[in-house]
């Protein structure tokens, strides 16, 4: 440009910069970005990964190894960030702490309807809880796809935050974990849940607790089996025998449809 | 940013996810501020300037490797821009005006850093609008964005020749109303 005429001065200051937040815009449009970073959880170090979406991933370290292979094995690409942004950093404090998702928000758009729903009905079990795959198929109007519940559990891309370490087999026993059995243990033994006695218990055959001055019975689990005194407490092997007994089935951790 | 402009058809066509987020950011403050003279509000001008990337993203899916290389890649990009900023105009014209000011206040930190910012905008953006179209897009793309003619030819599909003189028209045009203004 060799004009230097005022008027080409003027239309030249009429540049500007870009937003600085639209290439992350862009990017998570493209779906080609994610941030993550590193938090401390319940049982050791992980890396968490979102977008504008919601969280994308949970890593234990162990598990992924360095950040370079995190972001090899990341579906997108991913920036590593110090601190995650607000309000998501304090949802993820809270997750943490509390074991319930709260405001968290979850990026589900590249999961499928099916796995959506396990995990989002996974998400409501409270810490220091379990339930039954059966449950989960039960409660989503599928009682036939126990299985597929297991495999969409078993993909959890967020473990830990969508507590599927609180899905447990239906013969009581604490069963798989993406990250390995003791990994599921420690992460219930930390909610104050014992998986030995847990499992004691059921292998003695008891699937079921109920309280005689309630008439009412529940997983053995849910904190209102839990505050049931020795003296009041009863166990069952199945709803049928617990029916049976003229107990109903608890409404807060739905033991039976 | 390491790569040059010239180097990213190559790095795009052997990794376009690798390479993208250089592309954004070698073009994006010239995408945007060209947009912001062919639309009515920052809003709408954001708005253009990711769709124009996210297509360029979608776009380079669908290209083979030799194509990409040989791509005049801010030519190209313009053409799609022009496109979105045409059809955004079209809808436009249904929809009540938004004004400059006062607009996205929470880019700014204060309002005096506001009126800065929108200083000239809005004149000139009345200025370039009373332009025959050919002569806005070609003005601005060489003198607000920077394009040289041969790529203001490429991106509205008219020749070199006509694009120098669709500039010249135009800033004789612009200048002018400048004087009839002061009158």
């Amino acid at each position: 440009m060799t004009n230097h005429e005022p008027i080409v001065e003027e239309l030249g200051a009429l540049h500007r910069a870009a937003p600085s937040d639209l290439l992350d815009t862009v990017l998570q449009g493209v779906d080609l970005a994610d941030s993550y970073t590193e938090i401390a959880g319940p049982t050791g170090h992980a890396f968490v990964a979102w977008n504008g979406r919601g969280i994308t991933a949970f890593v234990p370290v162990d598990a992924a190894g360095t950040r370079e292979e995190f972001e090899k094995r990341h579906p997108r690409k991913a920036f590593f960030v110090d601190v995650p942004p607000q309000p998501l950093a304090k949802y993820l404090d809270h997750t943490i702490k509390t074991g319930r998702l709260g405001h968290l928000p979850v990026d589900f758009s590249s999961i499928g309807e099916f796995q959506r729903r396990v995990l989002e009905k996974c998400a409501e079990i409270p810490p220091g809880e379990i339930r039954p795959y059966g449950w989960i198929a039960r409660e989503i109007g599928n009682p036939g796809a126990v299985r597929a519940v297991g495999t969409a559990l078993g993909r959890n891309p967020v473990p830990v935050l969508i507590p599927c370490h609180r899905v447990v087999r239906t013969d009581g026993r604490i069963g798989s974990y993406a990250y390995g059995s003791p990994m599921k243990r420690q992460l219930l033994e930390h909610e104050g849940l014992d998986p030995a006695a847990v499992e004691s218990a059921a292998r003695r055959g008891v699937r079921f607790v109920g309280s005689d001055t309630t008439g009412i019975y529940c997983f053995p689990t849910c904190h209102h089996a839990q505050r049931i005194g020795d003296r009041h407490r009863v166990e069952f092997r199945s709803e049928e025998a617990a029916r049976a007994d003229g107990y109903r089935a608890c409404k807060v951790c739905r033991p039976a449809a | 940013m390491t790569t040059t402009l010239d180097q990213l058809p190559i790095r795009l066509a052997a990794d376009r996810d690798g390479a993208f987020p250089d592309l954004v950011r070698h073009l994006q403050d010239g995408v945007y501020s060209g947009v912001l003279q062919f639309t009515r509000s920052r809003q709408d001008a954001e708005d253009v300037t990711q769709e124009t990337f996210v297509r360029v993203y979608r776009a380079l899916g669908s290209y083979d490797a030799a194509r990409i290389r040989n791509l005049r890649l801010r030519a190209w990009v313009w053409t799609i821009a022009l496109n979105l900023c045409r059809n955004r105009a079209r809808g436009a014209a249904r929809r009540p005006e938004a004004p400059l000011v006062g607009d996205r206040a929470d880019r700014f930190e204060d309002a005096a850093a506001q009126a800065l910012d929108n200083a000239g905008l809005e004149e000139w953006r009345r200025r370039l609008a009373a332009l025959p179209g050919p002569q806005r897009a070609a003005v601005v793309l060489h003198h607000v964005v920077g394009l040289p003619y041969a790529e203001i030819a490429t991106s509205t599909g008219r020749s070199e020749s006509t694009t120098r003189s669709d500039v010249r028209r135009g800033l004789a045009k612009l200048r002018t109303m400048i004087e009839e203004e002061a009158r």
